[in-house]
């Protein structure tokens, strides 16, 4: 009866089409917008995804999200130094700069500022140089898509050239050198970053009373971050966070006081809902057309329960033929999409958040037809 | 010796002495309710006897359907007593007669009603799927079966690809290949000339033949009505009149039409 089911859907192929149709743009829209808002919601902690080294965060407590920067006092450092299990804390600038262009023009970036002695929390990957090498007067090394866009020059012809080892550049009316080209994870703003040495980074800023934005800390082997965490919030007054915490802190923040959410919620909630109902109607009007036949299955002896089992059958392949088609489609979007600004990530929650969606609607279709079926009288097959 | 009489009388037929297959007594049924209510049966009486091709003649609307629909199991009748192969439907319960369809009932359909995304050979095995056959079974069983309605060269085809009096014979072999113990037909030649409905009706006939197997064939086409053991006139949902047939004078002829 399996191979009977299988063969009325697969051989019935403008229905089997619509249905598949149907179920793949739910899945392809549900999983592409899904995955192009985590990218964009994994980019507002680019930050804390490069930076290896520490384990736990010390900032202060009013402090929202990793760009909302609220100075502490150089005493924190210190504090944070004391308490115990904390192996080593770094203290760290982030803030913006302007950097001046050829053309006069000015270009926000952002300047990470790292202890001068340690050198902490420099970036991920070098492309060109090494982090040592900011030791060197005005050193500063800058993300490489920044050097290759905003902070290009342009050359003769107007082409952009990016910006290499052994240039310079005016930070805040400031000299500064490029001494290296580092890879990063791209940051939500897509302004470039410039890294430097803490004590550099606070001259390339307007002058402040506090320049001190977070404390980075590791704590000692075995130690549970969480109880450092708690240690560090009542010994210092400060807050403290691990690592994961202060991502989903970011993450929250823009979720509850942006609108990104709602808009990719709507675009996710239209994929649901044109999916259900293009795939509902073309189910239950598979089923319709069929139902000449499904009565005369039943006159024939075959029991409600059977010809559910059949529904479902084709409800569970054009399911997972449509999840399939939909999920390969939004990752082919994915890979192309590789080198270019667009933000893309597809973790398994994802898919399986996705693979839901298809089940219910699936499912649902599914329902509508079995009640069709259910209620169906076998004396139907008699009538003209 | 063919007799019309007003009353409803129980002609006893040529198979008389036979085992009684379907038992029927004081039917009614009545469609929707109220004012719109539709007495379509309104106490019938009658019998099949195992072995037999008893035909049900009458003017549109008379109940034949509905009759053979209660006799066949796919309808609940409102009064009366109904056994089939010593069978209550009432005591057999809703899945009780949906497993006694698959293993003794077959269907003739005049639209024919063959699954037209199904090859010959899987609509034939269908009842076969139904009563739990393994696939390769069924199909290989199928096959042997539309060889007998001389379709054997066509197992692959669909049915659509058929002309109507070939699509009514595999329609046949489904309703045969389960080999099941009461027949039913619904106006099996109308869909067809002349000339088809008579070969339909002979291999009908053929089958029914030295099987344990009755007919109910319900028809308006009064050209065939030769091939019935018996006829039962309807009207106004009653039977009015038992007449015997010729049928069991195609018996010397089933001999040589059984392949
Ligand atoms: N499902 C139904 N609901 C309401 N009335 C019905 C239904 N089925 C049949 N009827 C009515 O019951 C009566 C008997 O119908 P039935 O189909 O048994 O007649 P029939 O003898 O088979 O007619 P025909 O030769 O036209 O096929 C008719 O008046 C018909 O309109
Ligand atoms: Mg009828």
């Amino acid at each position: 009866m399996i191979g009977i089911a299988l063969k009325m859907l697969f051989r019935d192929k403008a229905k089997y089409f619509g249905i598949i149709m149907g179920v793949t743009l739910a899945s392809l829209v549900i999983t592409q917008q899904g995955a192009i808002f985590t990218g964009l919601m994994s980019r507002t902690f680019a930050v804390l995804t490069d930076m290896g080294g520490p384990d736990i965060w010390v900032m202060d407590p009013k402090v929202q999200f990793i760009d909302d920067v609220k100075p502490l006092q150089d005493t924190a450092l210190y504090r944070a130094r004391s308490v115990e299990g904390v192996a080593w804390a770094s203290p760290l600038y982030k803030g913006m700069t302007r950097a001046r262009m050829d053309d006069g023009q000015f270009q926000n970036c952002n300047i990470i500022g790292l202890e001068d002695s340690t050198l902490t929390g420099g970036p991920p990957r070098m492309v060109k140089g090494k982090v040592e090498d900011l030791r060197r007067a005005d050193a500063v090394i800058v993300d490489r898509v920044g050097a290759e866009t905003r902070l290009a020059r342009k050359g003769p012809g107007g082409k952009p050239v990016p910006l290499d080892v052994g240039d310079v550049m005016e930070l805040n009316d400031h000299r500064a050198v490029v001494v290296g080209i580092s890879d990063n994870t791209r940051s939500f703003q897509s302004n470039p970053t410039i890294y430097t040495t803490y004590s550099r980074a606070t001259t390339f800023v307007p002058r402040e009373r506090k320049l001190l934005s977070f404390v980075v800390v590791k704590a000692v082997p075995g130690l549970d971050l969480h109880v450092l965490c708690d240690r560090l919030e009542r010994e210092t007054g400060m807050a403290a966070y691990t690592k994961e915490e202060f991502k989903w802190k970011t993450v929250m923040y823009f979720v509850q006081n942006t609108g990104i959410p709602i808009n990719f919620g709507i675009a996710v909630g239209l994929g649901f809902i044109i999916g259900t109902v293009i795939t509902g109607f073309m189910f239950y009007s598979f089923t319709v057309d069929n139902l000449r036949y499904f009565g005369t299955l039943k006159a024939m002896g075959a029991s409600n329960n059977r010809l559910m089992g059949m529904i479902v059958v084709q409800s569970m392949v054009v399911a997972t033929l449509g999840f399939g088609l939909g999920v390969g489609l939004a990752a082919a979007f994915g890979a192309s999409a590789k080198n270019s600004p667009l933000a893309f990530r597809l973790p398994w929650q994802l898919l399986f958040i996705s693979g839901s969606a298809v089940a219910i609607i699936c499912t649902l279709s599914a329902m509508l037809s079995m009640r069709k079926v259910v209620t169906l009288e076998p004396a139907i097959v008699f009538k003209g | 010796m063919d007799t019309l009489t007003a009353t409803p009388t129980i002609e006893p037929g040529a198979k008389a002495d036979r085992p009684v297959a379907v038992y029927c007594k004081g039917i009614t049924k009545t469609y929707g309710s109220g004012q719109s209510a539709v007495r379509a049966l309104r106490g019938v009486d009658v019998d099949v006897r195992t072995g037999e091709l008893m035909m049900l003649v009458g003017p549109s609307g008379c109940g034949k359907t509905t009759l053979i629909s209660i006799i066949a199991g796919v309808l609940d009748r409102d009064e009366g007593e109904c056994t089939v192969l010593g069978k209550d439907f009432k005591v057999l319960g809703p899945s009780g007669t949906t497993q006694f369809r698959a293993t003794n009932v077959g269907f003739v359909f005049q639209a024919f009603n063959l699954i037209p995304t199904l090859t010959l050979a899987e609509n034939v095995a269908v009842p076969l799927l139904i009563n739990r056959v393994r696939r390769a079974d069924a199909i290989e069983q199928a096959c042997e079966m539309l060889k007998k309605v001389g379709l054997g060269d066509r197992t692959k085809d669909i049915p659509t690809r058929l002309s109507g009096g070939q699509q009514q014979r595999v329609a046949i072999s489904r309703a045969l290949v389960h080999k099941p113990k009461l027949l039913v037909c619904d106006e099996p030649t109308s869909a067809l000339d002349h000339v088809t409905g008579q070969k339909v009706m002979e291999l009908l006939r053929s089958v029914a033949a030295g099987n344990d197997l009755s007919l109910v064939v319900v028809t308006h086409d009064a050209r065939i009505f030769e091939f019935a053991d018996r006829i039962a006139e309807m009207d106004d949902g009653r039977i009015v009149s038992m007449t015997t047939g010729k049928g069991h004078q195609h018996s010397s002829f089933d001999a040589s039409h059984a392949k």
